[in-house]
């Protein structure tokens, strides 16, 4: 039983610790990286550092995932909480949304400038 | 120094999202007994199959539950897409000189993506259409579609995803949402009320409006995504 | 549940390098490729953790399609992150 104490604390600093190491990390490439891509892709690192920050807070030690299936009525006792996973379920498609229309800016912002590093963009207007 | 304000910036981030989460033991059953409706999960995982006769809660959830958040979420979709086309718009006379490839795929790559695409838009309808009794639904089913419409897009020249097409599957989808939504609230008295009948727990036709609403968002967001990738591939090249 | 524990630190100790490893790196191709392993084990571990709708979406969403935008983004930019060699992605 101790043994179970160990592990499980073993898991919950390998959950939640790499999920904040995800944000620090995206957070890091977002304020420091000049390249309009390198920022984008530090966004999307925050998002996945978030998405799974939420679906650990709905994890039940030994549960099964939220679906009935035939026979196991009686499973309700032990599902894991299926709000934070219908919550991430949006916040990914909206993600790829944000990423998708981020990256169009960049694009064009090439294509006026000819580079997408945010140092190397003189005039404002565009 | 800016590396320097930033790493104390993230050392702080850091400190305070460690203690926060300190406080929030992982893996501990925070629903309590779902019996007792104390929670809002414990209320969803409770009456789902009862009320709804659906097998997947997240699906009941992000439909039902939720729908109106869902309604919300495809019209995002809808104005990304929009968005991405007007930002990167393209004049008349440019038409000609697109060029999605400029070598012509391989014809292994053209045969195989030929005999995949069936293959993944078969796997994508599956995934919605069985949306309420396994894990997915209409969001993955539609991305499922939307690859093998990349499949097709990059390994064939002259493949075009038909802008007014794409344009009436998503309208009809959109409508179709939003009626159901409309005829709940005239029969039921809540928008997106559940009005028919919810069947049998595990049957294909079960849980009332909710497969239907569920294959909508699939057609949805699998013309959304295919109009995406559609605009992105069709950039003009730099000379 | 000794293989379990094992699984998992692995698999949270790649998750954390590779994403260090796409903030890192100068070549912008490996840098995206190197984020769409950041979700290939993401999924993983949605599954590992109960939730597989969330992997599902994650798998077609997050792995196939934001890859696949990066690099055709790329391939209208400029590939280097310094920008100093003009090495464009090869046309394709």
């Amino acid at each position: 039983m101790q043994n179970f104490e160990q592990y499980n604390s073993i898991i919950t600093t390998g959950v939640y610790g790499s999920a904040i190491a995800l944000i620090l990390i995206g957070l890091y490439a977002v304020l420091i990286k000049k390249h309009l891509i390198k920022i984008v892709i530090g966004l999307s690192i925050i998002d996945a550092g978030v998405h799974l920050l939420f679906v650990a807070i709905g994890y039940i030690k030994g549960g099964t995932a939220p679906i009935f299936s035939p026979g196991n009525e009686d499973a309700v006792n032990k599902m894991v909480d299926p709000v934070p996973q219908a919550l991430v379920l949006t916040a990914i498609v909206i993600g790829f949304a944000v990423t998708a229309v981020a990256l169009s800016l960049v694009i064009r912002l090439y294509k006026h400038h000819n580079t997408a590093r945010i140092d190397q963009i003189k005039s404002l207007k565009w | 120094m800016k590396k320097v304000l930033v790493l104390v910036l993230l050392v702080i981030v850091g400190y305070f999202l460690t203690d926060t989460f300190n406080l929030i033991p992982f893996g501990e059953n925070r629903i309590g007994n779902p019996q007792d409706e104390q929670t809002v999960a414990g209320y969803y995982l409770n009456n789902t199959v009862e009320k709804t006769s659906v097998a997947n809660t997240v699906t009941a959830i992000v439909v039902n539950y939720r729908g109106f958040d869902t309604l919300g979420e495809v019209t995002v979709l809808f104005l990304a897409t929009t968005g991405l086309g007007s930002i990167l718009f393209r004049r008349k006379e440019d038409e000609e000189e697109i060029e999605r490839i400029n070598k012509p795929s391989s014809s292994l790559m053209q045969t195989g993506s030929r005999v995949l695409f069936p293959l993944i838009a078969l796997l994508g309808i599956y995934v919605f259409i069985h949306g309420h009794l396994t894990p997915g639904g209409g969001f993955q089913g539609g991305a499922i579609i939307a690859t093998g419409f990349l499949l097709m897009l990059i390994s064939y020249k002259n493949f075009k995803a038909g802008h007014t097409m794409l344009n009436w599957v998503e309208s009809l989808a959109g409508i179709t949402f939003v009626s159901i939504g409309l005829w709940g609230l005239l029969t039921g008295g809540t928008f997106l009320e559940n009005v028919l009948p919810a069947g049998e727990l595990n049957n294909l036709i079960s849980g009332g409006v909710i497969p239907i609403i569920y294959i909508a968002v699939g057609f949805k967001v699998a013309a959304e995504l295919t109009g995406v990738l559609d605009i992105l591939l069709n950039i003009k090249p730099k000379k | 549940m000794i293989t379990y524990v094992v699984i998992f630190s692995i698999l949270a100790v790649l998750l954390v390098a590779s994403a260090l490893y796409a903030v890192i790196q100068k070549d912008l191709l490996a840098a995206v490729i190197s984020t769409g392993v950041v979700s290939l084990i993401l999924s993983v571990f949605f599954y590992l953790m109960q939730a597989p709708d969330v992997a599902l979406t994650e798998a077609a969403i997050g792995i196939a399609l934001t890859t696949i935008i990066f690099v055709i983004t790329i391939r209208n930019t400029s590939r280097n992150e310094d920008e100093t060699v003009d090495n464009n992605l090869e046309k394709f």
